[in-house]
């Protein structure tokens, strides 16, 4: 085995661990979490390892499955777009992991080779999702990650069932409709393979016709419902408040951003720039839409009360500067938003893994859990300061630099309702975040300056993978030219 | 574009002869979009969750109907290859005698995928019941409410 | 809800059949889906992998790589079934589910089940086996043999099946069928080929390399047909009984 075989070896190292897990691990549970740590350890080894070999040779890898030349087989493509996002995904998926081991026993105590199993499962489905280059098989890695992710959610506290069968229902709706919008652009193009559909498709007659029209519309619409654009969020808040911490924490920061990453393939690979800037004269009705996205988010998170229910209305927010990004029709607005799928995610790990560990320690889910938390968790609080800052956009944090590209493409596309939206949430967020560090320092109004409070700190499993995410939002900050100059310049499509 | 064909087709003879040919020739496409738009009402406007289960099978079932569709050929036989060993196996195959096999690939998986979420699905509606003590959707949101 | 839910149903509509206007007609033969990439694999199927049904041949090999995930998410559901059902905290139940009480034994009922099961079960493997030249596969063949067992849990009691066929041994079963898959698949990586390259095991069968797609082809509906089986009876099991194991229908 060789360089050449690292594409399938992300894949299929978690996917193996995990079916390994439930057959040999139902009483070791140490045993277990070894094996998934080393598993999420192999693929990000792997792929950085295709990142390097990518950005090496300057071309994409295809990977052919079985040997059968596309259109025929399968194939796995990976570009420089690809190798960021799955490089982002797994090394997310490694810090939860290592994360896990205290959290997850109180939430699954006699289950935890079944958890285990199934945050394997998930884990691969995503990283299919990202390295397929077939549209039918994206349909059946959707499905995978979203069964586990029902799995996991279900088992939340409280009234986690009856979110979690909203979801059910949202989800299943979402990829039908992508089902459906696949099987109208195989009727009129006869395959599934995303290279040749885009060849096929580029022709003047295929632009005219109708059904490949309704096809797109369907396509996204899909995507849409599984990446929870406003209006139709309606399921994401509920779901992952009440899952259980770890599962949040593994959750909320990957699945909404590999559907956007979806959504970016298939309108740029599949169909082209012409098609959908040009062809269709919507782009300007769906920036509105993100800005409404950008808009609600933000007030309803102000609303909230609940420590995690206000960072997934801020999920829902941040989907909005992302899609908004992505329609803006430039290159800056493009940019913005693949940057802001790598430091969105780093930023919700961040904050979702600081504010699991203080409702781990304390017990509490309000905002009283934060009172005195410097004194009493200092490292947790000072990851939670700096991803606080990276939602804020305070340099050199990475939301910075992601704010600033969206911004300069909202203006060079004279969008100033999406600029307008932009700048509004970030005072919100500062509003929201300092309100809360506040509370962290000082403590709230009664207990203000009173006793002592004991040193009560995260157990150390957490504290490594909290400590690597805030040092990692800093460092990606930091190196933003050469990621931009190296990686994302290199996946933007010709002609924006 | 989205606007429906104009009011003057109804008057001329010819285009009511194209109307029929739509409808007939394309019979399929609309019996499987009749039945997922049925599926799909069935999953948002019922109150009953498990209603809303059998409004999703519909809808599932609506579009492996649609696919399967799609790789009929007038006249051809089940895609398995007729006299497929033995010495009559070399004979030239002609592919429009033979239905085409990839819609059937691509539902068979999409079935699994319907049963796989229909389970889930159920196991869930079990546990609403225990907790709420009721599936319609109306008296568990008051009874989270409380 | 009800009128917002019609009024989408309205807008969706019109949507999707205006667009069904353009589609080719049922039935014609040269339509871009019949005509483009199907001929390739009706012409070449038996060629390539010496496999005369196409269905079979696309779902395990051309596209083998989907038919592993599929297995993958029925296995998947199987575990989400368990996760939710079984072991859950009582003390946050309202309702405590009335357990139906079997009446005696029905003769009829268990004669027939015992005359029925060992047939069905020998017409499953049939049907995994012949599934490259009869329609069939390891899909088809899995949940016959996993619907025998159903019948047994009908016609005797949950109990009896689940003392032939321990839940440990159900979830076994189902990890090992995907396993299967999987080590099919990887095995190919060491030998040096792609993964679900199945010609790479011709060096270890000893067969050309077209035999060997025929026979990676069968390992791997075999792996699809025991991991179907263990699922089709877990989640009736689990469904059944609500968690409990104890009586269902």
């Amino acid at each position: 085995m060789s360089f050449e075989q690292s594409p399938i070896l992300i894949l299929a190292i978690p996917l193996l661990t995990a079916l390994a897990i439930s057959l040999f691990c139902q009483r070791h549970d140490r045993f277990a979490y070894v094996l998934l740590v080393l598993a999420m350890a192999g693929s990000f080894v792997a792929a950085l390892l295709t990142m390097i070999t990518v950005v090496q040779s300057g071309a994409a890898i295809h990977y052919r499955l079985g040997d059968w030349p596309p259109p025929f087989g399968i194939e796995l493509v990976i570009d420089h777009l690809n190798a960021l996002v799955l490089t982002m995904v797994s090394g997310c998926a490694l810090l939860t992991a290592v994360y896990s081991l205290r959290s997850v026993r109180e939430e699954s105590g006699d289950r935890i080779a079944h958890y285990y199993t199934l945050f394997g499962l998930l884990i691969a489905g995503l990283l299919g999702m990202v390295a397929t280059g077939d549209a039918f098989n994206l349909y059946v890695l959707l499905e995978i990650s979203a069964l586990s992710s029902y799995a996991m959610l279900a088992r939340g506290r409280g009234y986690a069932y009856y979110a979690t069968f909203k979801y059910i229902i949202m989800g299943t709706i979402g990829a039908c409709f992508y089902l459906l919008g696949v099987g109208y652009l195989y009727i009129k193009t006869g395959t599934l393979n995303m290279a040749d559909l885009s060849d096929i498709l580029s022709t003047a007659e295929m632009h005219e016709s109708v059904s490949i029209r309704i096809g797109f519309i369907l396509i996204i619409v899909g995507i849409w419902i599984k990446m929870a654009l406003f209006p139709l969020h309606g399921w994401l808040p509920n779901a992952y408040t009440r899952a259980a911490d770890t599962t949040s924490c593994l959750i909320a920061p990957l699945m909404t951003k590999v559907s956007v990453y979806i959504m970016i393939r298939l309108m740029f690979s599949v169909f082209s720039v012409d098609y959908v800037f040009r062809t269709i004269p919507w782009h300007e009705a769906v920036v509105w839409l993100a800005t409404a996205a950008i808009v609600a988010g933000s007030i309803s998170a102000l609303a909230q009360r609940n420590l995690k229910k206000m960072l997934t209305y801020i999920i829902v927010a941040e989907v909005g500067y992302m899609v908004g990004g992505v329609w803006l029709a430039n290159r800056s607005g493009l940019t913005g938003a693949v940057y802001h799928i790598l430091s969105d995610a780093l930023m919700t790990l961040c904050l979702f893994m600081a504010v699991s560990a203080i409702i781990f320690k304390t017990g509490k889910t309000g905002f009283d859990a934060m009172e005195n938390i410097f004194r009493k968790m200092p490292v947790t609080s000072v990851v939670f300061v700096v991803g606080a800052f990276a939602i804020i956009g305070i340099p050199p944090t990475c939301g910075f630099f992601s704010k600033w590209f969206l911004i300069r493409g909202g203006i060079e596309a004279g969008q100033w309702g999406f600029v307008a939206a932009l700048l509004f949430s970030s005072l919100i967020s500062a509003v929201i975040f300092f309100r809360l560090i506040e509370i962290a320092y000082f403590g709230s109004f009664e207990t203000h300056g009173r006793r002592e409070v004991a040193r009560a700190e995260a157990p150390v499993s957490m504290i490594i993978p909290m400590v690597c995410v805030a040092a990692a939002l800093i460092l990606i900050g930091i190196y933003t030219n050469e990621i931009v100059s190296g990686l994302i310049r290199w996946s933007l499509p010709a002609g924006l | 574009m989205l606007i429906w064909p104009p009011a003057g087709i109804w008057t001329r003879a010819s285009e009511m002869n194209e109307l029929l040919a739509l409808i007939i020739g394309k019979s399929n496409y609309w019996a499987a979009l009749i039945l997922l738009l049925i599926g799909l009402y069935g999953m948002i406007a019922k109150n009953n969750l498990l209603k809303k289960i059998i409004g999703m099978s519909i809808f599932q079932s609506a579009i492996i109907l649609f696919y399967v569709s799609i790789g009929d050929k007038r006249g051809a036989t089940i895609p398995i290859l007729e006299h497929g060993h033995g010495p009559e196996a070399e004979q030239v195959i002609q592919a429009a005698h033979y239905a085409n096999p990839l819609p059937h690939v691509l539902m068979l998986t999409a079935i699994v995928v319907g049963v796989s979420t229909l389970g889930v699905a159920l196991a869930i509606i079990q546990k609403i019941y225990r907790v709420h003590g009721t599936i319609e959707e109306d008296e568990i949101l008051e009874s989270i409410d409380e | 809800m009800k009128r917002l839910a019609l009024l989408i149903i309205i807008v969706l509509g019109v949507l999707l059949l205006r667009a069904a206007g353009d589609f080719p007609d049922w039935g014609d033969p040269s339509s871009p889906a019949s005509t483009y990439l199907s001929p390739y694999y009706i012409e070449n199927s038996l060629r390539d992998t010496e496999v005369p049904n196409f269905v079979t041949s696309i779902l395990a090999d051309y596209r083998g790589y989907d038919t592993m995930f599929e297995t993958v998410v029925i296995f998947c559901a199987g575990i989400t079934v368990l996760t939710i059902l079984r072991h859950t905290h009582r003390k946050r139940e309202k309702i405590i589910l009335p357990r139906p009480q079997r009446q005696g034994s029905d003769l009829i009922l268990q004669a027939a089940a015992r005359l029925l099961v060992p047939p069905m079960q020998l017409f499953a493997l049939y049907v995994v086996a012949h599934g490259h030249h009869s329609p069939g596969g390891g899909f088809q063949g899995g949940v016959i043999l996993g619907a025998s067992f159903i019948l047994l849990a009908l016609a005797y009691d949950l109990k009896t099946v689940l003392k032939r066929f321990k839940e440990k041994k159900i979830l076994l079963c189902a990890g090992l069928g995907v396993l299967i898959y999987a080590g099919i698949g990887a095995f190919c990586l060491f030998l040096g080929r792609n993964f679900l390259a199945y010609a790479a095991w011709h060096k270890v069968l000893g067969t050309s390399e077209i035999m060997a797609h025929s026979h990676g082809m069968l390992g791997v509906e075999i792996g699809v047909a025991i991991t179907v089986m263990a699922i089709m009876l877990s989640l009736y099991v689990d469904l059944a009984s609500g968690g409990d194991l104890d009586e269902g229908l």
